[in-house]
């Protein structure tokens, strides 16, 4: 290097650190830095989850390896574990409850956006979001004391009659079920879906609507055919968040749910949640491989949950592109 | 929330060790001192033990005793690990268990409690006699109706209905349900084979409830249903339960003094490190699903303090404490069970 260049280098130097300290005096730099550190530790704690998880679960992924996750046997005195009775449990109720909750939730929804008088909406807007912040148990005691007694004298004799042919109806029930609490869980998972999707729908562009009533289409028209399919994306998103809350769901499930490690195909039989069985052994386990057992049905439940992510990720990714495409 | 509450607790746990270093160097037992001794364990036995370290608070303000009812099993864990200076359990802790501790650990029972057979059976209102090979046959899922021939012979004037029995269990794992198992493992060979005894078992039939209050209120609201919680729990919540035959063939119902009468009864035969099973025991008065519940001491205390809190703690619990235990509608220890616990105290160092 010539001396020139060297003397250009200096000064660039020193401006480029007048330049870095105008920047921190004003506050950039610092505000970049400290946000990305905050960005990071959510990486980091994901990370750290998954580690833990992985690494704690060591005793049975060594003992069963895959067979894990498709033994049927939930035996705590002879140390035999297999996950597939509360994987089918967590699925189960989750698929329920989005069944009875999403055409429910995005109704109300669309009612509360798009028909309903403002003053009206509003208000059932702030309850709903009230809902939403009512702890499990309270829920769990709702199913327990209310929907179970229902459930069982007036709902499933009567889904029995009517479609008792389809083996999903078929057997006794007891009222506490896989129906009871994929019940519990859409009535959980409402608030969730209501108040998303309604403000999404509130923050579709006003001139969409006037455009297709300006030519002639009515109101419901307008709200399916438009305003609906312009926040679909969102409404997705909604949909996926509160199957995220389904899945993870633990007190008002091992309420109502009969804690019961059988996979039964009738949705009147009594089974098991990932989540139930975790918090109902977790605290009197004391062999290190049903802990560890217990740690990795952690892990798996964490996995579903991923992979579900990753699929609304995917879902929305299409639609919207559909979206710009059209 | 139960992760934090050991860490908390640990902390504050440093925090009152280095202060009782400082001060106990100088004079050990200075009644000035603040000492904090914390446990860990069963929940079977909180209502008591809380009721116990809140008295002797007020004996001695000085005082703390800090114990968290997160279950025997985490109990056990905790103790072995010395994050707590004691430990509780209903079930007593297993040969592989004592061997894995650090230091040596030592039994104490406390109390005695019992598990019951409840019921709700629509239009019945006689107590229901039951054998052990009919509470078995239905925990087996062998008898499945209330009107089974064994159970009719058990109860010839109740008019039992023809209708099935939901069975209802602890879906948590819980010491209730080790006393429950391990009784129909004692009376049953079926059971101790297949199933056998935990804190929680893979039960061949029934639905679960989380917690006792998770049983009571299947078993209220189930109809034609059998569960099983403690004794305590039924009287305070005015629940039916049944009477079991014991070893000697008597029916007997299950009161404070059934219970203690089973304690009784194995006194002779008592270990000396406490950890025995009580169901099934002879005593023509005995009810045969009793169990003791233990505090889990470490055989050696570093901190000279703290150990002559729990020492004298003890000895207390011993004496005077036991009179505070009928009011809850826990059983005392049998007299000869307190003479032998005093003299296993001295062998804490």
């Amino acid at each position: 290097m010539d001396s020139p260049s060297t003397v250009a280098g200096r000064m660039g130097a020193r401006s480029r650190a007048r330049a870095f300290r105008q920047r921190l005096q004003h506050g950039d730099q610092i505000a970049h830095l400290i946000t990305l550190i905050f960005a990071a530790t959510i990486i980091v704690i994901t990370a750290l989850l998954f580690y833990e998880l992985y690494t704690s679960a060591a005793p049975t992924r060594e003992k069963f390896g895959w067979r894990f996750l498709t033994g049927t046997t939930w035996d705590p005195v002879a140390l035999d574990f297999g996950a597939l009775p509360f994987i089918y449990g967590t699925l189960v109720t989750s698929a329920l409850a989005l069944i009875i909750g999403v055409p429910l939730g995005v109704g109300a929804a669309i009612f509360l956006a798009e028909l309903a008088p403002l003053r009206l909406s509003a208000g059932l807007a702030f309850i709903i979001e009230l809902l939403a912040a009512v702890p499990s148990v309270i829920y769990g005691l709702l199913a327990i004391f209310t929907l179970v007694p229902f459930l069982r004298e007036y709902v499933t004799p009567l889904l029995g009659e009517i479609v008792g042919f389809i083996p999903l109806f078929q057997g006794v029930s007891y009222g506490v079920s896989l129906l009871a609490g994929g019940s519990i869980l859409a009535i959980m998972i409402l608030p969730f879906i209501i108040s998303i999707s309604r403000e999404v729908l509130l923050a579709v562009p006003r001139e969409q609507r006037e455009a297709s009533l300006a030519l002639g289409a009515t109101r419901w028209e307008t709200a399916w055919n438009v305003v609906v399919p312009y926040a679909k994306a969102g409404i997705i998103g909604s949909i996926f968040l509160a199957l995220a809350r389904a899945l993870g769901e633990t007190m008002a499930v091992t309420m109502v749910i009969g804690n019961d490690p059988r996979i039964n195909l009738s949705l009147f039989a009594p089974g098991y949640s990932i989540a139930a069985v975790i918090a109902n052994e977790f605290s009197e386990a004391t062999s290190g491989i049903h802990i560890s057992a217990l740690i990795e049905l952690g892990f798996v439940l964490f996995c579903i949950t991923i992979v579900v992510n990753a699929a609304a990720r995917l879902l929305i990714l299409t639609t919207r592109r559909k979206a710009s495409g059209a | 929330m139960k992760r934090i509450i050991p860490i908390v607790v640990l902390t504050l746990l440093c925090i009152s060790c280095a202060d009782n270093e400082r001060t106990s160097a100088a004079a050990p037992p200075a009644p000035a001192d603040q000492v904090l001794v914390t446990g860990a364990g069963a929940s079977f036995p909180y209502p008591i033990y809380s009721k116990w370290f809140d008295q002797y608070h007020r004996m001695f303000p000085q005082i703390n005793i800090n114990y968290q009812s997160i279950g025997s099993g985490g109990g056990i864990r905790q103790v072995m690990e010395g994050t707590v200076d004691f430990g509780a359990s209903d079930g007593p802790m297993t040969d592989d268990q004592l061997k894995q501790a650090k230091i040596k650990i030592l039994h104490f029972p406390t109390v005695l409690g019992a598990v019951v057979p409840v019921y709700n059976i629509p239009g019945v209102t006689q107590e229901i006699n039951f054998t052990p090979e009919v509470l078995a046959g239905i925990f087996l899922g062998k008898i499945t109706k209330w009107s089974d021939p064994e159970l009719k012979k058990a109860n010839p004037a109740v008019n039992l209905p023809d209708k099935n029995i939901v069975v209802i269990h602890r879906s948590d794992g819980s010491g209730t349900t080790y006393v429950w198992v391990d009784y129909l493992s004692k009376i049953s060979p079926e059971w101790k084979s297949k199933v056998g005894v935990n804190t929680s078992v893979n039960w061949p039939v029934g639905l679960g409830g989380k917690n006792n209050e998770g049983v009571a209120g299947l078993v209220k609201q189930t109809p034609n249903s059998l569960g099983y919680v403690e004794l305590i729990y039924a009287i305070q919540n005015k629940m039916s339960y049944g009477k079991v035959r014991n070893s000697e063939g008597t029916f007997v119902k299950a009161d404070l003094a059934s219970v203690t009468a089973a304690a009784a009864a194995t006194v002779k035969t008592m270990p000396a490190d406490f950890r025995v099973s009580i169901t099934n025991s002879p005593g023509k008065d005995a009810y045969p699903i009793s169990s003791f519940t233990w505090l889990l001491i470490p055989s050696k205390i570093q901190d000279q303090t703290k150990k002559k809190v729990i020492k004298d703690f003890l000895q207390w619990m011993l004496t005077d404490g036991q009179n505070m235990v009928e009011a809850l509608s826990y059983a005392k220890l049998p007299k000869e069970v307190v003479a032998m616990e005093q003299k296993a105290l001295a062998s804490i160092e």
